[in-house]
């Protein structure tokens, strides 16, 4: 009992000595280091850049990979500026005798455009065994023998590393590694409609890939590629068919990043890939940062790549950065955090308790902490709530490029087709299903109510009076007003169906919604869409079913209405409309057009828009379009969620950029004030385990007595 | 003794085979292989003729259990089945659809499991036999029925309550252990700590009302009665002689989850971030990588079975009448 005042000061005396909180879960020699904390709640599948396209992969790949092109941090719209190349690639248009023709000539004159990308000079690519050379130059471990791999485990098993400059022909081979047989691209499909050549060169090493025996390297540098070629050390050229100006676009995309042919050499040795050994796995990059430690099963650590080749933080953004202090750090060098570690956090509550104890930097929201986290007042705008404020946290809000949507299957006999019947009895669904309602019940006010496929701060999207989907809304008072049922009702009788039935049998329009409901709070979502149908006097059947029958559904056009969603790869509005394109109907062309949607006009349309710059004519076919598509109604347009993001105090230069991958670079940290933080917010309070303690005695003591009553009893 | 393993040994051979066809049966009931291509290569932008190149590389492409088109024994032999399966038998687990080498993730994963698991089981065995004597020693007294109603009230809670409840209570509050994480080597105690108490705690209720029940049942037997009337103390009667009479419905209980305790748990595993085997099947499934399920499932029944049969063979070792034949 002696030792209990020591106990009560200990963690006092050990606060003092400036030794992490108890329960940080962080190693102490990272204690008030400059290092980002950050998590992931799924393992990434792929690092390889010609695989590597979901978002949690992009977390990573984004910050070690470094293709031609970054967006901007600062400015929006958003703007494309050299990475890895020079400056902004121009195409050169040629006709198909190969010609050169006008920047301004039309897109049905332009047989081929020629993008010729000129790179920075010097720039290193991380330490990285694949490179290490002995004396003489040649290379150590690109002819290994099992022995040698016998006790190799990690890439950091291999002692020694080395590097080299980037070249014009590490841009090639990735370019090459697109159609690569075992690589399965996602992107190769769209690719090879593009880049010349890139479809046959798929067949080349396809048939190459067969005369060779199982498991042997595949050097690309053997095979050339026709639309794709190496000018000089610093220059490469990729040959497109026709006009695609949507490519500048892909060229910020890790699938356009440089490979050096060495890592497939070194990785494609036998007996690598058993030990996990691939660039799937250790990617190599020139990037700001490189993985150190990979372990998806519990965390994974960038760490400053020290051949990194200089970047300086942006000097110039919108109106209103210099005021958010998000020009404090212009043209200082880039980046300004050494380490950044991703630990796995499956579940929401212990990563939101975490973040709250200072030991994650920056968090989402999830519906359950949302009450705690913000409050949003009456005027609509979102703030943190006092307890937030007190803590330092930050609030940013932002519009995602995403939609989620209930599409209509166009070839159902019922809700699909270009009639006029049919537009009205989808125009009256669309103004039933209340979408300001689900996203104040079910998104807490995250996001806003679409009005067509493209949302706002793409271009194309028109803000105000202008934006609206006139099918569907009024402008009232100076905001949208969703319109009546009274005439929702009058459309589904015009279409039809007065009172909810058919007007020709008499019976009651049955409508079925196909979806993939497995959460707790899906009844509630599918109970709210039930009602907003019983609204208009529709039956909703609910055909809930697991994903792959669902997929199956909508690959054979066999569900009616749908649930969906897409998230842009790029901002033009191109990436949007091509849901909706004919040739692209998920039944005829297994596209991205779920909806089946075919409207010969719209198709038109986005043929003439698809491969126009941005500018008035542009925007006049959009609206053209959307006047068609809004009419037709194939999707109930649904929402854009809002993107909700907390950040500590002693977490700077944050402004979300939805485009932009490569954000870690920018951020700083204060470290001293992190420490400082969590060691105030987590001193550990022992007093409580004193109080147990002396209750468990207490508790003991009748027990005893009772014992030794018990044993002095005479037998009975 | 040796006869009776390997006659067990032999036994196991078609409940494996049984296990796998059932395992392999209800997998492709559910999911394709255009299916499982689908997952893998994601949602975006594929193609037919990536599906067709992904089932190809991984021998998806071949018939489900019977090649008509194949002569002789490659009408077995050239499926997916038999390609999948076979290998299983010599523990070669191969690699997962994703390509990565399940044997090395699944060496690498059970240690963490193993952190978490055998102190659970060591300790709460101790604990739930330690609380369990206590409450026969004192029945039908306000200690007993107190302790009986504890157990209910524990075993009445769900196990995410004592999760949820225990980070809240030890680490948002009172500060002294992480809520989640883990590390390696000695570094791994500060995180082990929680899920060890959680579990500990969880198990009480029901642990400790089921060894009551043994040791009460062995209480009234002749020669606990005999025991006393020598003038033994009751904790020598309960220590000496009812613990080792219980033995055998207790080893029952506890020998054969002992090679289990590799498996790990998924909920626990999850909320603290012990990255364990707890989640390794139940992510395959959600990822529809059969290679990994098929693995997973071979092993648990392995283990399984190894338990029953340490289980029989602890029967001889506290109960010398035992003889395995």
């Amino acid at each position: 009992m002696r030792f209990l005042p020591l106990i009560a000061v200990l963690p006092v005396f050990l606060a003092a000595c400036g030794a992490p909180p108890w329960n940080s879960p962080y190693p102490v020699a990272d204690e008030g280091g400059n290092i980002a904390y950050s998590s992931f709640s799924e393992r990434p599948k792929h690092l390889d850049p010609a695989q590597s396209y979901s978002s949690n992969e992009i977390t990573f790949t984004g910050q070690i990979y470094e293709p031609p092109l970054q967006y901007h941090y600062l400015k929006r719209p958003y703007t494309l500026i050299p990475l890895g190349a020079a400056e902004l690639p121009k195409p050169l248009f040629l006709d198909a005798q190969g010609q050169p023709l006008p920047a301004d000539s039309a897109p049905e004159n332009i047989a081929f455009s020629v993008y010729e990308i000129h790179i920075k000079p010097g720039v290193r690519y991380q330490p990285h065994p694949a490179f290490a050379r002995d004396e003489q130059g040649r290379y150590l471990y690109h002819d290994l023998k099992p022995e040698d791999l016998a006790k190799v485990y990690q890439l950091a098993d291999f002692p020694q590393t080395g590097t080299r400059e980037l070249e014009a022909a590490d841009y090639v081979n990735q370019i090459k590694r697109l159609a690569h047989p075992k690589l399965n691209s996602p992107i190769f499909g769209m690719m090879a409609e593009y880049i010349v050549g890139l479809k046959e060169y798929s067949k080349v090493l396809n048939d190459a890939q067969k005369t060779m025996p199982p498991g042997a390297w595949l050097d690309l540098t053997r095979y050339p590629l026709a639309g794709v070629e190496v000018v000089d050390r610093h220059t490469y050229r990729v040959k497109l068919k026709g006009k695609y100006p949507q490519f500048l676009y892909w060229l910020a995309m890790p699938f356009f990043a440089p490979v050096p042919p060495e890592a497939d050499r070194f990785y494609g040795q036998a007996g690598m890939a058993e030990k996990n050994l691939t660039l799937d796995w250790y990617p190599i990059g020139t990037g700001p940062y490189m993985l150190t430690v990979n372990d998806p099963n519990r965390r994974m650590v960038l760490e400053r790549n020290p051949n990194f080749h200089g970047e300086t933080y942006p000097t110039e953004g919108e109106p209103n950065d210099a005021a958010a202090g998000l020009l404090n750090d212009a043209g200082k060098p880039l980046p300004f955090i050494d380490k950044a570690v991703y630990s796995l956090e499956k579940e929401s509550i212990p990563y939101w308790n975490k973040f709250l104890q200072g030991y994650y930097d920056a968090s989402g929201i999830s519906s359950d902490s949302f009450d705690q986290a913000v409050r949003v007042a009456t005027q609509g705008e979102a703030n943190v709530t006092d307890t937030m404020k007190e803590k330092g946290i930050r609030l940013q809000t932002t519009v995602t490029a995403t939609n989620y949507y209930y599409g209509f299957n166009m070839l159902d006999p019922v809700v699909g087709g270009l009639s006029e019947q049919a537009k009205k009895l989808r125009q009256a669904v669309s103004i039933a299903i209340d979408y300001e309602e689900f996203i104040s019940i079910f998104a807490n006010g995250r996001g806003i109510p679409a009005q067509g496929p493209i949302p706002p701060g793409i271009f194309g999207a028109h803000e105000g009076e202008q934006g609206i989907n006139p099918n569907i809304y009024d402008w009232v008072a100076g905001k949208p007003k969703r319109k009546s049922l009274e005439y929702a009702k009058k459309l589904l009788a015009e279409a039809g169906y007065p009172g909810g039935r058919d007007e020709k049998t008499g019976k009651p329009l049955m409508l079925y919604l196909d979806i993939t409901a497995t959460g707790p709070d899906d009844k509630a979502r599918l109970d709210w869409i039930r009602k907003q149908f019983q609204a208009v006097d529709l039956q909703l059947v609910v055909r809930n079913t697991d994903y792959n029958r669902f997929q199956d559904k909508i690959r054979k056009g066999n569900a009616q209405i749908f649930h969906w969603g897409w998230n842009a790869d790029y901002p033009d509005p191109e990436n949007f409309l091509f849901l909706l394109y004919g040739p692209n109907a998920r039944v005829k062309g297994e596209g991205e057009n779920s909806a089946n949607y075919d409207n010969p006009e719209f198709n038109r349309l986005f043929e003439r828009m698809k491969n126009m710059d941005n500018g008035p004519e542009r925007q006049k076919i959009i609206d053209d379009m959307l006047l068609v598509a809004r009419q037709d109604a194939p999707w109930i347009w649904g929402f854009h969620p809002k993107q909700y993001s907390l950040f500590h105090a002693w977490y700077r230069n944050v402004k979300p950029n939805l485009m932009a991958n490569n954000g870690l670079k920018y951020v700083r940290i204060d470290a001293d004030l992190r420490a400082k933080k969590q060691r105030e917010w987590n001193e550990p309070m022992l007093w409580p385990l004193g109080l147990l303690a002396v209750g468990l005695v207490a508790g003991l003591v009748p027990a005893v007595a009772a014992y030794r009553r018990k044993e002095r009893q005479a037998a009975r | 003794m040796i006869n009776y393993i390997i006659r067990r040994i032999l036994y196991a051979i078609p409940i494996l085979i049984g296990v796998n066809l059932l395992t392999f049966a209800l997998f492709f009931v559910v999911n394709t292989p255009d299916n499982m291509a689908r997952i893998h290569l994601g949602v975006k932008h594929v193609t037919p003729e990536a599906i067709a190149k992904w089932k190809h590389e991984r021998g998806y492409d071949k018939p489900l259990m019977w090649n008509g088109a194949a002569q002789g024994a490659k009408q077995v032999s050239d499926t997916i089945f038999f390609e999948k399966s076979v290998g299983m038998f010599a523990f070669d687990f191969g690699r997962s659809d994703e390509g990565r080498d399940i044997a090395h993730d699944i060496k690498t994963r059970m240690w963490p499991s193993l952190a978490i698991a055998l102190p659970v089981f060591m300790v709460g065995l101790a604990i739930n036999i330690t609380f369990a004597m206590l409450m026969a020693f004192f029945r039908a007294t306000y200690i007993d029925f107190s302790g009986v109603v504890l157990c209910v009230a524990m075993m009445s809670i769900s196990g995410l309550f004592y999760i949820i409840g225990g980070q809240y209570l030890v680490s948002k509050l009172l500060h002294l252990t992480p809520i989640s994480g883990f590390d390696a080597g000695s570094n791994a105690l500060k995180f082990i700590i929680l899920p060890v108490v959680i579990g500990v705690i969880g198990g009480i209720g029901s642990g400790a009302r089921w060894y009551r029940t043994i040791f009460l049942e062995e209480t009234g037997r002749d020669y606990v009665r005999t025991a006393r009337a020598k003038g033994l103390s009751e904790l020598s009667v309960l220590f000496s002689h009812v613990l080792k009479n219980a033995m055998i419905p207790i080893l029952t209980g506890a020998v054969v989850v002992i090679p289990l305790l590799f498996m790990g748990s998924l909920i626990s595993e999850s909320f603290f971030g012990i990255p364990g085997l707890g989640s390794y099947t139940i992510d395959a499934i959600n990822a529809q990588d059969f290679a990994i399920v098929r693995a997973m499932v071979f092993l648990g029944s392995v283990l399984y079975i190894i338990g029953l049969i340490l289980t029989d063979i602890s029967y001889t070792l506290v109960d010398p009448r035992i003889r395995l034949e």
